[in-house]
């Protein structure tokens, strides 16, 4: 018989940056990637000390408990003024909001045009999972034509509730806008695409170059009424098609850094 | 230092300024527009945060991210863009926030006008925003007397985590003074213990005022009303004029306060042992004060610009052991001294039966107006 000798070898830890704590996220959701992705980020660029984030209405408005640095918690869809507060006073941190598509493109849409028209200097992370998760998954702005909610039994009717918001493309119209891109969770090269992209918000952030908003397609298995993995095929299948992944503004200075 | 002639709402931007004042966030909004000019070039000039937000919406939340770093932050409006706020201002009393805010109050309801009223009293005093809270309220009624309480403002709001709300009106705000400036402190930003500035060389923080466990959050409520016991045995203001010999009393704050005091002498002159009691702080109301002078009088007398809100609290707190009348203009309409006057020769003169409301008098007598 070989004598084996077992080496252990860290291959995967919880980030400095999130809490020591469980999430209260349904089994499946990529809440939580996204949130692991946002603290792998902060602890790459050590600035976590630096970091007041602000959490919106919806299921992660208990982010403050999972990120292990400073939080502020705002009114549904207000994040990004509280956000421009934080950020006016503190302009020498890093100030990030984290929200999704009812609370950052219904009630909140005028609050995020206003702060990337303003070219607010803050990082945004916006999950779209095309309903409101946290009520119980009624029809968002982000719910796809036909796409079924529990406030559309019918399926959304767009003569009767209009047409869903492509939120990216149309906040990087704006000028104030440093880096606007979309990019999905549904799979590893997609996470790690978001991973680096979220990377270059903050980067934007950091050199100062105006609002930057990492959309995420993301699942909600619970109210959809699919399995996680179901769910992830139809963020690929239907979600995909309407929100296609892309970059839609880019500040041309973000293409010359070298991470 | 020499008095200066200044408008009401110059002279409160200013006053804040020398208080400290870290950051302003606003939105236009006349009878206030003033203010946020002229804080549009003095805030930068001094190296300070001014910004004119997309709303009310925007501005208060802006004021409530602020504020949660510990900065000296404050906003102001009127009447329509204060109805607005009230979401912020729910959310900033349950994070236990130090905030100040002014609101220039104009006729309502709706958009009403642009004209001087106090209609937005029950609003501010009594809530407005969802849930048990308690500003504390100050109505000023001269310019210094805004100067004075705007500049104290933001160490109450400090010293009781609290929102503070100057509670002025129009014409105040337009009106024209000579006044005293304080002395001016630098910008200040404090860290206190409970601030979320980045956690360098500390444990991280957090600021909410979501709690889901009702049993946690009734402590939270218990804290906030024990807290206001405090303000309420700490920080009434009132002022009084010809009280000492009284047999009758005019209660009115902020401006109808100020044309009551008119009314008041001119019939001081005519023999009426008559005087004013003017509440300085709305919230925390002087109760003990005017409980205790209602005992010396024959009859009080309720001045208001809207329609008899201060009116139930001095009711309340006078505990119908006296007859009280009101008189009220609104729509933006300041009642004239005469008008005042001719209420206090009929409640000297021709006191008649006090049966029923004193708004129901009032309105009988008043309301057939068009
Ligand atoms: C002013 C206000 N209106 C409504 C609500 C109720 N509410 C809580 S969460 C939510 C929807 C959140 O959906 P979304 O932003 O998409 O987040 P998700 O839960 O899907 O991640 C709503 C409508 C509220 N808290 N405040
Ligand atoms: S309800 Fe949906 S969005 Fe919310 S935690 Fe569950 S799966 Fe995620
Ligand atoms: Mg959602």
């Amino acid at each position: 018989m070989e004598n084996v000798t077992m080496e252990e070898q860290l291959v995967y830890d919880r980030p400095e940056s999130m809490a020591s704590v469980q999430t209260h996220y349904c089994p499946g959701c990529t809440h939580g990637v996204a949130h692991r992705l946002v603290a792998e980020v902060i602890d790459e660029m050590g600035i976590k000390d630096n970091m007041i984030g602000v959490a919106s209405v919806g299921c992660s408005v208990f982010a403050y408990n999972y990120f292990d640095f400073d939080f502020v918690q705002a009114p549904h869809g207000r994040a990004p003024a509280m956000a421009t507060g934080v950020k006016r006073v503190l302009p020498h941190r890093f100030v990030m909001t984290y929200q999704g598509d009812g609370d950052l493109a219904s009630i909140g849409m005028g609050e995020i045009v206003a702060a990337a028209a303003r070219g607010e200097n803050i990082t945004v992370i916006f999950l779209n999972n095309a309903n409101y998760g946290m009520t119980g998954g009624q029809m968002a702005p982000t719910t796809l034509p036909g796409q079924k909610t529990s406030s559309s039994p019918g399926g959304r009717d767009v003569e009767v509730a209009g047409f869903p918001i492509r939120t990216a493309e149309m906040l990087a119209t704006l000028d104030g806008a440093g880096y606007v891109v979309r990019r999905s969770l549904h799979d590893p090269k997609n996470i790690r695409m978001a991973k680096k992209s979220i990377r270059l918000a903050f980067e934007t952030q950091k050199h100062g170059l105006g609002f930057s908003l990492v959309e995420l397609l993301s699942t909600c298995p619970t109210n959809w009424g699919l399995t996680p993995v179901q769910a992830l095929k139809w963020v690929e299948d239907a979600m995909i098609p309407y929100y296609p992944i892309g970059d839609y503004k880019v500040n041309p200075a973000l293409k010359e850094l070298k991470i | 230092m020499a008095k200066e002639l200044m408008k009401g709402n110059v002279a409160i931007a200013e006053a804040a300024v020398r208080a400290g004042l870290n950051a302003y966030f606003g939105y236009p909004i006349t009878p206030q527009t003033e203010l946020l000019e002229y804080l549009s070039s003095r805030m930068p000039e001094l190296g300070r945060t001014f910004l004119q937000a997309e709303s009310e919406l925007g501005a208060i939340n802006m004021v409530y991210g602020a504020a949660c770093t510990g900065a000296r932050v404050m906003s102001s409006s009127s009447s329509p863009g204060v109805s607005l706020m009230m979401e912020g201002v729910s959310y900033i009393a349950g994070t236990e926030l130090p905030v100040v805010l002014v609101d220039v109050m104009r006729g309502g309801p709706g958009l009403g006008n642009i004209a001087p009223a106090q209609a937005d009293y029950n609003q501010i005093v009594h809530g407005g925003g969802h849930g048990d809270y308690h500003p504390i309220v100050l109505a000023p009624a001269n310019i210094q007397e805004a100067i004075d309480l705007t500049y104290g403002a933001f160490d109450l709001a400090e010293k009781y985590r609290s929102i503070v709300v100057i509670l002025a009106d129009g014409s105040l705000g337009q009106l024209m003074e000579p006044a005293e400036l304080p002395e001016m402190k630098p910008a200040i930003m404090r860290t206190p213990d409970w601030a979320t500035y980045g956690s360098e060389g500390r444990e991280r923080r957090f600021l909410t005022s979501i709690d889901l466990d009702p049993s946690q959050q009734e402590k939270t409520n218990f804290r906030l009303e024990h807290r206001w016991q405090e303000i309420k045995a700490n920080e009434v203001q009132y002022k009084e004029y010809y009280l000492d010999d009284a047999e009758y009393a005019v209660v009115g704050f902020g401006t109808s306060g100020r044309i009551a005091l008119s009314a008041v002498r001119a019939a001081r002159a005519k023999g009426i042992k008559i005087g004013l009691f003017r509440p300085v702080s709305l919230a925390p109301y002087p109760e003990k004060e005017l409980y205790e002078l209602s005992k010396q009088l024959k009859g009080l007398l309720v001045v208001e610009m809207n329609a008899g809100q201060m009116l139930e609290d001095v009711l309340n707190i006078t505990r119908s052991q006296i007859p009280v009348e009101f008189y009220g203009r609104m729509g933006g309409i300041l009642p004239m001294p005469e008008e005042i006057e001719a209420e206090i020769d009929r409640m000297v003169n021709d006191p008649t039966e006090t049966d029923g409301h004193p708004r129901d008098r009032w309105l009988a007598r008043f309301g057939k107006m068009n």
